[in-house]
């Protein structure tokens, strides 16, 4: 079924950029490998070297602090992060999101870094991510280098991470005051993929006014798309209900939709204009909610 | 060197192993074809059906999903890991009371999920057996049975509460 491979399951993250730094391009990791193992059995990848890091316990974490924020460890699986007291206090957007991941199955066993270096657009955390403004850690052998959460993937399944490259960690600041965020996706069925989904964050200033916005899309391009146009419309104003209906239509004009078995682009794009919208006046209500 | 055999150490429904297995087998195919562990059942391959569904360290995880050398130093329990002796589990024994069985090829995958909830949550609400189950397919449509089943077998394993 899969193309044969030599194998490793390096014990420490140096050993695993060192074998990275051995084998480079002919090497690729492999964490949970619930959506590599997907595509290696349909032989779209067929790596000669494959280092498992699934075993590495020292990538797998999640650290809050009240001034530092949210710390996850590469190597957490899905269903920690859905579980963790912490980040259902103060980072609710992202047990919400991943709750409806996927089935429980690839929830138990999949790695929050495996699902962003995939790097698929359908993917729910990367979206969510961005509007969270996160930052992701990479190192290599001796370097590590931060980048931001929206700069990561590059195009369809590809991310900006060097033969060398591992992702470690992401960072995930504390939202300003009165800052609301959240997240949904149109399913078929419940922790299906989304056909197309939206990630909307909004602070809202003293005088209840829009001081900050971010939108992202998921499934409605190649990567996961920040729709910054559509956040103008929010920035500054007073936001209401005609306000939100002009975000969506802007946010569905800066899709690049795929055209597929799930959704036509014409669809998706309507789909956007909808989600856009709920998902903006969902993370409004949360600002009420928020310190 | 490519396809070379690697050492695999974990236990099967309690049993310890100590195998050398080609890297490239998934998991469900040592069960199934090394270790003769048929009653985990192969549906699409793929991770839709959930039909292949094992416990690893009591955890729900698809095993066709999964690379054998993955188990390493885990403890992964199998359907037929799940009855003590000859007794049946709680779970199996209401399927099979409340007629939750229907053609039976998704069954294993729905006991071994099922029994991963139940040993999270004893007291599950509906909306949660619900979510323990939605990654498993039943091609007949038997949900009502089964969930109601797993709340029955659920009560039976808290005495009767």
């Amino acid at each position: 079924m899969l193309a044969a491979f030599e194998y490793f399951a390096p014990k420490t993250v140096e050993e695993a950029l060192s074998l990275l730094s051995k084998y480079k391009d002919k090497a690729k990791m492999i964490a949970g490998g619930q959506s590599m193992l997907v595509v290696m059995k349909q032989r779209l990848l067929t790596p000669e070297y494959l280092i498992d890091i699934k075993g590495l316990t020292a990538l797998d974490y999640i650290k809050y602090d009240e001034k530092q924020g949210l710390r996850i460890g590469a190597l957490t699986i899905h269903r920690a992060i859905e579980k963790s007291p912490d980040i259902q206090k103060h980072f609710g957007v992202l047990s919400e999101m991943e709750g409806n991941l996927a089935t429980i199955q690839t929830r138990n066993w999949g790695t929050i870094g495996g699902n962003l270096c995939h790097s698929d657009p359908a993917g729910d955390p990367a979206t969510v991510f961005i509007v969270l403004k996160a930052r992701f850690k990479l190192a290599s052998s001796g370097k590590e280098r931060i980048i931001e959460a929206e700069d990561f993937s590059t195009d369809y399944l590809e991310a900006d991470l060097k033969p060398n490259e591992m992702l470690i960690e992401i960072q995930v600041p504390n939202p300003p005051p009165h800052t609301g965020t959240a997240y949904e996706k149109l399913m078929v069925m419940k922790g299906d993929m989304g056909v197309v989904g939206a990630a909307v964050s909004i602070t809202l200033d003293s005088k209840g006014g829009c001081q900050d916005a971010r939108i992202a899309l998921s499934n409605a391009a190649s990567i996961p798309l920040r729709a910054k146009k559509a956040e103008k419309v929010l920035i500054g104003k007073t936001i209401n209900d005609g306000l939100l209906t002009e975000a969506g239509e802007v946010a569905a004009t800066e899709a690049d939709p795929p055209n597929d078995v799930h959704g036509s682009a014409e669809y998706r794009r309507e789909m956007v204009k909808v989600f856009v919208k709920r998902v903006a006046r969902l993370a409004l209500e949360k600002t009420k909610a928020a310190r | 060197m490519k396809g070379e055999m690697k050492e695999l150490k974990f236990t099967v429904n309690g049993k310890p192993y100590e195998l050398k297995v080609k890297p490239e087998t998934l998991l469900v195919d040592l069960l199934r074809q090394e270790l003769k562990l048929t009653g985990t059942k192969v549906g699409c391959l793929d991770s839709a059906c959930g039909a292949c569904t094992v416990n690893i360290d009591g955890k729900a995880v698809r095993s066709c999903s999964v690379l054998a050398l993955q188990a390493n130093g885990h403890e992964v329990t199998t359907i037929e890991g799940v009855a003590d002796g000859d007794e049946l589990h709680p779970i199996q024994q209401a399927m099979i009371d409340h007629g939750a069985i229907e053609c039976g090829f998704c069954t294993p995958g729905m006991v071994m999920s099922a029994r991963a909830l139940l040993a999270e949550s004893p007291d599950p609400t509906r909306e949660e057996v619900k979510e323990a189950i939605q990654g498993n397919l039943c091609a007949d449509a038997g949900y009502v049975k089964y969930i109601e089943a797993i709340e029955i077998a659920a009560k039976e394993i808290r005495g009767g509460k």
